[in-house]
């Protein structure tokens, strides 16, 4: 609260001398740097955790309870064929939603911001009900949904039930609501004369969507893509209700597994595949970050 | 290519866009659409480009009814308002974009554009982005993205309503000289008077989806057909009365409790059969104060004191009132008129429009 104070008065003590911007702005980083230190912590925890036998607070003990005790056994999953196996699946997932949901939300967006048809409006207000069901609740229906799609020939080896296209389709169809609205909203946004021109300048509606509007939503895009990708990497009720068995099992199934009633936890083993989960997520971000930013950056700024 | 609009119609849904618009565009003519905002202006635009479908009625271009037509085989080009550039290209980007979609050869969309860009005076630009450009660099990349494909029609909508009344002046020029040389059939849609009057070969004056008058620019002015023309063409507008016509000792009088004017004889003879009641009408610029270097002819003079001056540059504008009647009179500057004088004016009844005040159609002119 302290910091939170001090900085406009600050500013409101000397307004038009640089030093009050300053002060400002380091009140503003010193709000900003406390804030994120719980999380630093808990960061710095994990991966102390993930390089010892065991720790107390941020401290690493050896057996004996001496400071000490750095292992790289925590580590020794790598060299497992299962985990590289769930996180392949765990990509898959991802990618195929990225993907899925990518194409089905720009072109279902475009549609209802620009077309008039029957049944638009009914089916704007439907998804927006259907994002109220929590998955949970549809799991049974969508089961018998899965055998049933199991069963079509050639194709139903992959998309049924106990698959990783079966999972990534279920998990498509949870985000369309979320994805199409999205996309609506940024396609509502544009003017409409820039396709209306194109229209004149002799381009199909097809070619409209493709070459004029989509690269006015990229951030848009870029953001969904976003979502859809950390929605499809975490994952977890879905993959663990629709695939039994290791060979489609993804990233946080695996790591569930560790965690088993049985046998007594290790914590340090649990906190390094975690580790090992949330390194593509960051390398993932970091990329997409950049682009958004980029395309803030670059402006679509304009008519 | 000659344009024919027949009972051109559009609604949505209870609202009325355009409504029964029928009138011809010879090949090579621009017409201005004029009218006041709301009216369907640019509905009527967005029809003859193909974008929205009319709810009745036909577009013929040179015979050739286009109603089913797409807009990209309709050959029109179109310069929207907000210029609608896509922001996400180069200069060369946009102005080529019509010819790549025709998949025209590299080495021709390289000439044509420069061509295009050169006479739009935009040919140092063609690597910018949009944004980069000035409102007025942008009206011209738009225009040449228009022009680029040679359309046999081209739409503008407002094209300059964006741009400072200079650099409006010479693009009006410069539109106007284009639209010559190449002889391209145009449709001009705008509020300002003096753009259509000075650019167009006719004008459409439309008001509330309804065409209102169809003519030459100097008839709209001089011999208008029904009230609302003469009211809304000419800037400041006409001024208006309630009069009664009535013959005495031989001529026509226009009276009412303040007025009291000899009218022409066959002007007035024209009403006067007609009726006893008519709306008089006489243009701002054509009421004079009364000074000793030109004595006014008899009965064309009545006093009126001065309510408001409204300093133009060159010109006052002066509100002043005759009994309970107003009326806004445009006064050289060197008269020094000046709020609470008395002063006497003189009309000049030569020019003056008589309307019938129920069907509010002209009364001298067909
Ligand atoms: N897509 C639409 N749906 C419903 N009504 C519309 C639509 N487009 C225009 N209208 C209505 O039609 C009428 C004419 O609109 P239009 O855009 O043609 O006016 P305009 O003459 O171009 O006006 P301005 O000078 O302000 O541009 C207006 O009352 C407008 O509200
Ligand atoms: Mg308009």
């Amino acid at each position: 609260m302290t910091v939170s104070q001090a900085a406009p008065q600050s500013q409101a003590f000397k307004p038009k001398l640089m030093g009050g911007k300053k002060t400002g702005r380091r009140f503003a980083y010193a709000f900003l740097i406390l804030s994120i230190v719980p999380i630093l912590i808990g960061y710095t925890w994990l991966v102390i955790a993930t390089l010892s036998t065991r720790t107390e607070g941020l401290l690493p003990r050896d057996a004996e309870g001496g400071i000490g005790g750095f292992t790289l056994r925590n580590w020794d999953f790598i060299s497992d064929g299962a985990i590289w196996s769930a996180m392949f699946n765990s990509f898959l997932i991802a990618v195929a939603m990225v993907i899925g949901v990518g194409i089905a939300s720009t072109s279902g967006g475009y549609a209802l911001s620009r077309f008039k048809f029957p049944g638009r409006k009914a089916f704007l207000t439907g998804t927006l009900v259907l994002h109220a069901f929590k998955a949970e609740m549809l799991l049974i229906a969508i089961f018998f949904v899965l055998r049933w799609l199991g069963g079509i020939p050639l194709i139903g080896g992959y998309i049924g039930f106990n698959t990783v296209g079966g999972v990534a389709l279920v998990m498509i169809a949870l985000e369309l609501p979320l994805g199409i609205w999205l996309m609506k909203g940024f396609f509502d946004a544009l003017p409409w004369d820039m396709e209306r021109a194109a229209l004149i300048d002799g381009a199909s509606r097809f070619r409209v969507w493709w070459q004029i509007m989509l690269p006015q939503v990229r951030p848009g895009i870029a953001a969904l893509a976003l979502f859809t990708f950390i929605a499809g990497w975490n994952a977890y009720l879905v993959p663990f209700t629709f695939t039994i068995g290791t060979k489609v099992t993804n990233m946080p199934v695996f790591l569930n597994q560790l965690i088993s009633d049985t046998a007594p936890v290790n914590w340090n083993q649990v906190a390094a595949v975690g580790l090992f989960q949330m390194i593509p997520l960051i390398i993932f971000f970091l990329f997409t970050q950049e682009l958004l930013l980029n395309i803030y950056a670059g402006g679509s700024k304009g008519t | 290519m000659r344009v024919e609009l027949d009972g051109l119609s559009k609604a949505w849904d209870g609202v009325v866009g355009a409504d029964n618009i029928t009138l011809d565009i010879a090949d090579g003519d621009l017409v201005a659409f004029l009218g006041p905002s709301g009216c369907g202006k640019t509905t009527t635009l967005l029809m003859v480009a193909g974008i929205y479908k009319p709810t009745a009625g036909t577009i013929s271009f040179d015979g050739v009814v286009v109603n089913e037509v797409a807009p990209k085989d309709r050959h029109v080009g179109m310069v929207f308002q907000s210029y609608a550039l896509y922001p996400h290209m180069t200069v060369f980007g946009n102005i080529s974009y019509p010819l790549r979609i025709q998949k025209v050869n590299k080495e021709e969309i390289r000439e044509r554009v420069q061509k295009v860009a050169d006479m739009m005076g935009i040919g140092h630009l063609l690597d910018r982005k949009i944004a980069q450009l000035s409102g007025g660099q942008q009206q011209r990349v738009s225009l040449g993205r228009a022009l680029v494909k040679e359309p046999e029609v081209l739409l503008f909508d407002e094209p300059l309503s964006n741009l400072d009344a200079r650099l409006r002046l010479t693009m009006r020029g410069e539109i106007k000289r284009i639209q010559e040389d190449l002889g391209i059939t145009s449709i001009y849609v705008t509020h300002d008077q003096v753009e259509a009057m000075t650019m167009a070969d006719k004008i459409a004056v439309m008001s509330e989806g309804v065409l209102q008058a169809y003519d030459l620019p100097e008839d709209l002015y001089d011999h208008p057909k029904t009230l609302f023309v003469a009211g809304f063409v000419g800037n400041p507008p006409m001024n208006f009365f309630d009069v009664e016509i009535m013959s005495s000792n031989g001529g026509f009088h226009a009276k009412s409790e303040a007025i009291d004017l000899a009218l022409p004889d066959d002007r007035a003879q024209k009403a006067a059969v007609a009726k006893g009641n008519v709306v008089m009408g006489v243009r701002p610029e054509d009421v004079y104060l009364v000074d000793d270097t030109a004595p006014p002819s008899e009965g064309s003079t009545l006093s009126a004191s001065i309510e408001v001056v409204e300093p133009l540059g060159r010109e006052d504008l002066v509100g002043v009132t005759i009994g309970d009647v107003q009326l806004r009179v445009l006064v050289d500057k060197t008269k020094g008129a000046r709020v609470g004088d008395n002063v006497e004016l003189a009309f000049d009844l030569s020019k003056v429009q008589l309307f019938d005040p129920e069907s509010e159609k002209s009364l001298l002119w067909k």
